[in-house]
């Protein structure tokens, strides 16, 4: 499984959901930056970023002594359950039954919060803590992202890219508006990877199963495009048969 | 924090755990199907296709019905 297809498939879906993760852990950062000060808020994001690493480099070998087959068939349970959640929640959102992610609220939550502790003599290390725990959670999601689109056909290092240039994207707009990025159109991103990891989902646990698909890699494809097909028209449905008020935008 | 690491890894694949449970037993009856009944696994891969598309379809609607009430 060397085509371009996977490998386009797998840099898309890293980068795109290494994206949405990042943006959530950036508004924590900011927030910690900006209402506490930045020592804090990058030493608890370095600190995070470390144990990650520390995380790849001891569990990710270990992947190697588990069998191919094993291996895909493992992943692909994985990716479903983790695609398919992305995917309900992006429907229940595009349709209003439960709200958007709203960067400015995280924002100004967190905010918030870190002025409460202002007074507190260990301030600075609830902010640092605040920072760390951001980075981390969000960040085990992407190493997970990385290892179960990559580690299936040896394609970790095309997924790692896609995370970087991710991370790197989001800390140069950051940087540049340095504000949280709240136009970042998050649903719209996470229905597009919960569609595409659902795919690479069902398309390992098949290959797991000794499944040869009709047209190879390409039908990672057609897959896609009767999962998408199928997502669309169930938004289409509930629109039609649960109108909500509160029915939003598939931003 | 240790726990809350470990809620978060259990939340990254269960958010309704009705959606998560039915998605499991349809992968473990596919997978006895082609492994012990005989079931080819092309025929598996697809029904577990169309299982994972009408377990989603079951947990949007219930949630949309939920939340109409």
């Amino acid at each position: 499984m060397h085509g371009l297809t996977p490998i386009f498939s797998t840099v898309t879906a890293s980068f795109l959901a290494s994206f949405v993760e990042v943006v959530e852990a950036f508004t924590i950062v900011l927030a910690v930056g900006v209402t506490r000060s930045w020592r804090p808020a990058l030493t608890g994001a370095a600190l995070a970023l470390i144990l990650l690493a520390a995380l790849v480099l001891v569990f990710g070998p270990l992947l190697a002594l588990v069998p191919i087959t094993v291996l895909q068939f493992a992943v692909g349970v994985l990716l479903i359950l983790f695609g398919m959640r992305w995917l309900r929640k992006a429907i229940l959102r595009s349709v209003g039954v439960i709200p958007l992610h709203d960067e400015e609220k995280a924002f100004s939550k967190e905010t918030e919060e870190l002025r409460r502790q202002a007074g507190d003599r260990r301030a600075d290390y609830l902010a640092a803590v605040a920072s760390f725990k951001a980075v981390l959670l969000e960040g085990v999601e992407v190493v997970f992202i990385v290892i179960a689109v990559g580690a299936a056909h040896g394609q970790t290092l095309y997924a790692g890219l896609g995370a970087l240039a991710a991370f790197v994207l989001v800390m140069l707009i950051g940087l540049a508006v340095h504000r949280p990025l709240a136009r970042v159109p998050e649903n719209s991103l996470k229905f597009v990877v919960g569609l595409m990891l659902t795919s690479f989902g069902v398309f390992w646990t098949g290959e797991g199963l000794g499944a040869e698909w009709p047209g190879a890699d390409l039908a990672l494809l057609a897959i896609l495009a009767v999962i998408a097909a199928a997502s669309f028209a169930m938004v289409r449905w509930l629109r039609g048969t649960y109108p909500s008020p509160a029915e939003g935008a598939a931003r | 924090m240790i726990r809350l690491f470990f809620n978060e890894l259990v939340g990254m694949f269960v958010d309704d755990g009705n959606l998560a449970l039915l998605a499991v037993i349809l992968i473990a009856l596919i997978a006895a199907a082609v492994k012990v009944l005989g079931l080819p696994p092309l025929t598996g891969g697809v029904l577990l296709l169309a299982g994972c598309l009408a377990i989603l379809l079951e947990s949007v609607r219930r949630a949309a019905r939920d939340k109409a009430r």
